[in-house]
């Protein structure tokens, strides 16, 4: 083994060459550059939020939430659509959190790591597909097959889009639940359906209702899937799924499109409506998992 | 010698095994559903899509830029354009902003900071996409016309035939801009995660070795990182191409493949948002499907691509 | 001077036995305090050199100019935002010597280390207060740029960190490719020069091309040691650079350390005594106060904290009856 053979370093003051200073620039260039990327991110969300709430407050009146869109001419409300929307995210809801759970429960807990990994891939493009698409699809076996444009495929649709959320966060929310719980619990003698069920999705309970939470907003503001379904309506409609129904994002959409300054400013209004009960939620959700993880 | 009483055990399954299998079967059914559902979707899209391919073939029906409902010609064409111009503007636009967004919030902001942007930025992603278009159409254009596309045709209309106007607010480019607002939070959260993923310990390294911060984030982190932000650049595209309806608000209505940024145009999802529920000829329904189908196959392989290169970086539990 | 390790352990040249350099393991140390059970055998030193005898050291006052990597510390103490981690550390570091730094753990050695080169600011809140010269410049005064001072002041890890987008060559080069283009020829032969004197040359020499993380651990920690020399500092701080090897490849770095110290100031953070033992010349133990904050007990030639230090703590620390 060879000994080291470098000469005494020769010290170097601690000043800087002039390609130590062009790398001082730099580094302090793209700091700023990057800093300023960051708020022109953020520019167009304040933007949309102020826009959003100026026209929109200007609009709300009491017309707007209680009366449905005038037979003829101009003026009316957005009353069936705040009804078309609670009435079919209620319904996709129904639909879509059972199988949704139960998809994750299945992935977590019980399938083998093959099928789990093909479920979960299944899942992960399901929430890729564009929703139009997802539109289309009940389209073709909910309103095709009975010519008739309905509101239950309208629920359907919008669940389509719900299931692979709320399953692939509760299979996130179930897997961080720590195996030792199911562990002790089994070997007390508990059968796996009831340590599942009385167990780990209470564990998990918190976690899987944000999930939900998060897909019911999603599922409010989604527009495209109703256009081929629900199709919307001028009318009022409550209870009858067999029949097409208006929705927020529906009625934002028509009225935007209309040439009549009171209809465009009716769609503001809902649009401000829809905006607060979506943002909400996500507001609440992401607080609520910050103080978890802060606490 | 006294006998203790032991008290019969029965360990015979009993009623429990039924439960537990009733209780798999019944899970097992709900993952199966979504199997079904995702099954479901590509066969019934390609099956009701079959006429209309069947009648131009695959080639034709892609190629063809004609879409005539009179005359019953139905090509794919300026709708597919359409669709990967629009989206091109927006990754060339959100790309840069993203990444350097997603270094300052993962690297460069003190917490006190990064927290509340990356809450804010991520925000953009709940909102629904109706309600940008309505913004889109009635503040964002009016604001494009006057500003950016004026400039830009102005100064480059006469030279470049990609900048002749006249700048409506309406068109390509204002579908390319919304497009990009919407894409930024999914490609800055994804490359976040991929950037904080990468171990301490090689950052350090590069800081023992006397580098400046920027020059840890280029040599050290970025490296490594890269492929996990290029899978976020394609997970945005991918929510680009399926974008409805803030894009079918502001693009404007022309059938006519586009020549310059600032034509109006359509992508595939507001061709289909706007004319399905008009369409009068199986045929055309057929077609409109068809170009759903088209849609769908490039989705699907944009994300799968785009899944696998965040996996490397990050492990099969990152993304979104 | 090369080492050889097939030396039996209690043989000593005859050279150190004149200068009186390193107390004769076999035979025990007197002992101060009745009783008290002593370490009695100094492990055996992987070598000592003529001139490293810390009683014909070079002296502070008339060596520091001439002698390049002379470290002064006055009454440091690292803070994370407001915790103290460790406690007004005074002490002085000599050049061509290893100095090791012993304690148990969480006692701040790794903070101090750290503050040796300023990577302890990194992270958000941490300063430190108190002076620390090298060669009599105060490396926290306003106008010096830790960028530069960590160019000087070079640092090895625990755990190895090549890069691993880079090849063996470019993790080499890696530091100097920061501080402009340098001519193709100037980077090969540094990156000979380097490797060679981190003794992984031979091993690589016909793989430069490959990734650096290609390696086994006990070189992938050469390879970062090659990859600090590049730069050409006068120090080089080490924080526990061998416990995550295997004891074959750990002996290798200890070598190797006692090469470098040639050319070098070595500081080296150790929970290992038996390291400290072989390899220091002096040695530091710093234990954890009731404030929860480290400082520093005692500091003395490696033989005397071994065989007879000044301080019950250390003793006891030395002897293993805690930490």
């Amino acid at each position: 083994m060879t000994t080291a053979t470098t000469a005494l370093p020769v010290r170097r003051a601690l000043t800087r060459t002039a390609r130590d200073r062009r790398r001082s620039f730099v580094d302090r260039f793209f700091r700023v550059l990057s800093l300023l990327a960051a708020l022109l991110g953020v520019i167009p969300l304040v933007a949309i939020l102020v826009f959003v709430t100026l026209n929109g407050i200007k609009a709300l009146n009491l017309d707007l939430i209680t009366k449905p869109p005038r037979a003829l001419g101009i003026g009316g409300g957005a009353a069936g659509a705040i009804l078309g929307t609670i009435q079919m995210v209620g319904l996709a809801t129904l639909i879509a959190v059972p199988i949704g759970i139960l998809a994750g429960v299945y992935v977590s807990e019980f399938s083998g790591r093959r099928s789990a990994r093909v479920i979960r891939f299944a899942g992960d493009v399901l929430v890729g597909v564009p929703s139009i698409l997802v539109g289309i699809f009940v389209f073709t076996f909910l309103v095709l097959p009975f010519k008739q444009f309905n509101a239950f495929a309208g629920a359907v649709a919008l669940a389509v889009i719900m299931v692979p959320v709320i399953m692939r966060t509760t299979e996130e929310i179930l897997r961080i639940v720590p195996g030792g719980l199911r562990e002790a619990s089994l070997s007390l003698g508990v059968p796996v359906w009831r340590t599942v069920l009385s167990v780990v999705i209470p564990t998990g309970l918190a976690g899987i209702l944000t999930g939900v939470m998060l897909a019911v907003a999603r599922a409010a503001g989604e527009t495209a899937p109703l256009l081929f379904t629900a199709l919307g309506s001028r009318l009022i409609n409550v209870g009858d799924f067999g029949r097409p129904m208006d929705a927020l994002p529906l009625f934002i959409y028509t009225n935007a499109r209309q040439p009549y300054e009171a209809l465009n400013e009716q769609a503001w209004g809902a649009a401000f409506l829809l905006l607060v009960f979506v943002l909400a939620i996500n507001v609440l959700v992401r607080f609520r998992t910050w103080g978890r993880r802060a606490g | 010698m006294t006998s203790i009483a032991r008290p019969t055990r029965n360990l015979a399954p009993g009623r429990t095994r039924y439960a537990d299998r009733l209780f798999r079967g019944v899970s097992r059914f709900g993952a199966i559903t979504v199997l079904v559902i995702l099954i479901g979707l590509g066969v019934m899209l390609t099956l009701t899509s079959l006429p209309a391919l069947r009648e131009f073939g695959i080639a034709g029906f892609v190629t063809g830029t004609t879409w005539d409902p009179v005359a019953s010609i139905y090509g794919a064409l300026p709708y597919i354009v359409g669709t990967l111009l629009s989206s091109a503007i927006a990754l060339v636009i959100a790309t840069p902003v993203a990444i350097l967004t997603a270094i300052y919030l993962s690297e460069l902001a003190p917490s006190r900071v990064a927290i509340p942007l990356t809450f804010l930025i991520e925000l953009i992603a709940a909102i629904p996409s109706v309600v940008i278009g309505l913004w889109g159409v009635f503040v964002l254009t009016p604001f494009l016309k006057v500003t950016i596309e004026a400039f830009m045709v102005d100064t480059l209309g006469s030279t470049f035939p990609i900048f002749e106007g006249p700048p409506l607010g309406i068109g390509l480019f204002a579908a390319g801009v919304i497009l990009a607002i919407m894409i930024l939070p999914t490609i800055v959260s994804v490359s976040r995660e991929v950037i904080t993923s990468v171990p301490t310990a090689q950052r350090e390294a590069m800081y023992a070795l006397g580098a400046t911060r920027w020059e840890v984030v280029t040599k050290a982190v970025l490296p490594t990182a890269r492929s996990g932000i290029v899978g976020a650049i394609i997970l945005g595209l991918g929510r680009a191409l399926g974008e409805t309806m803030a894009v079918t608000m502001v693009i404007g209505n022309a059938s006519d493949i586009p020549t310059s940024l600032f034509d109006q145009s359509q992508t595939i999802a507001s061709k289909i948002a706007t004319t399905f529920n008009e369409a009068t000829s199986e045929l055309q329904v057929s077609s409109l499907i068809a170009l759903g189908l088209v849609l769908l196959v490039i989705t699907i392989a944009l994300n799968i691509i785009a899944r696998l290169m965040v996996w490397r970086v990050a492990g099969p539990a990152g993304g979104e | 001077m090369s080492v050889n390790l097939s030396d039996p352990p209690t043989a000593q040249p005859p050279e150190q036995a004149a200068q009186g350099a390193v107390a004769d393991p076999a035979a025990p140390a007197a002992s101060t305090q009745p009783g008290a059970p002593r370490p009695t055998t100094l492990p055996p030193r992987i070598e000592t050199r003529p001139g490293t005898d810390p009683a014909t050291a070079p002296t502070p006052e008339s060596e520091a100019e001439a002698v390049p990597g002379y470290i002064e510390v006055a009454n440091l103490s690292a803070y994370y935002g407001a915790f103290r981690a460790v406690r007004e550390v005074s002490m002085t570091i000599r050049p061509h010597a290893v100095t090791a730094i012993i304690g148990p753990s969480g006692c701040g050695k790794s903070t101090f280390l750290r503050s040796l080169n300023r990577m302890h600011e990194l992270i958000p809140g941490a300063h430190i207060e108190g002076k620390l010269m090298l060669d009599g410049l105060d490396l926290y005064a306003p106008g010096v740029d830790p960028v530069q001072l960590r160019r000087i002041v070079g640092m090895v890890f625990q755990r190895p960190n090549p890069f691993p987008t880079m090849s063996i060559y470019d993790n080499v080069v890696a530091g100097l490719r920061l501080t402009g283009r340098h001519p193709r020829s100037f980077l090969d032969e540094t990156v000979e020069r380097c490797l060679v004197n981190a003794a992984l040359w031979d091993e690589v020499k016909d793989k430069l091309k490959q990734p650096g993380t290609s390696l086994s651990g006990g070189q992938q920690q050469r390879l970062c040691i090659a990859r600090a020399l590049a730069v050409d500092p006068e120090v080089l701080l080490m924080d526990e650079p061998a416990s995550a090897l295997d004891p074959v490849a750990t002996l290798r770095i200890e070598e190797l350390m006692s090469q470098l110290r040639e050319s070098y100031t070595i500081v080296i953070v150790t929970h290992n005594m038996q390291q400290a033992a072989r390899v220091s010349d002096q040695t530091a133990f710093f234990n954890m106060g009731d404030d929860r904050a480290g400082y520093l007990v005692e500091m003395a030639d490696t033989a005397t904290i071994f065989t007879n230090p000044a301080d019950q703590l250390t003793e006891d620390y030395v002897s293993g009856r805690f930490g």
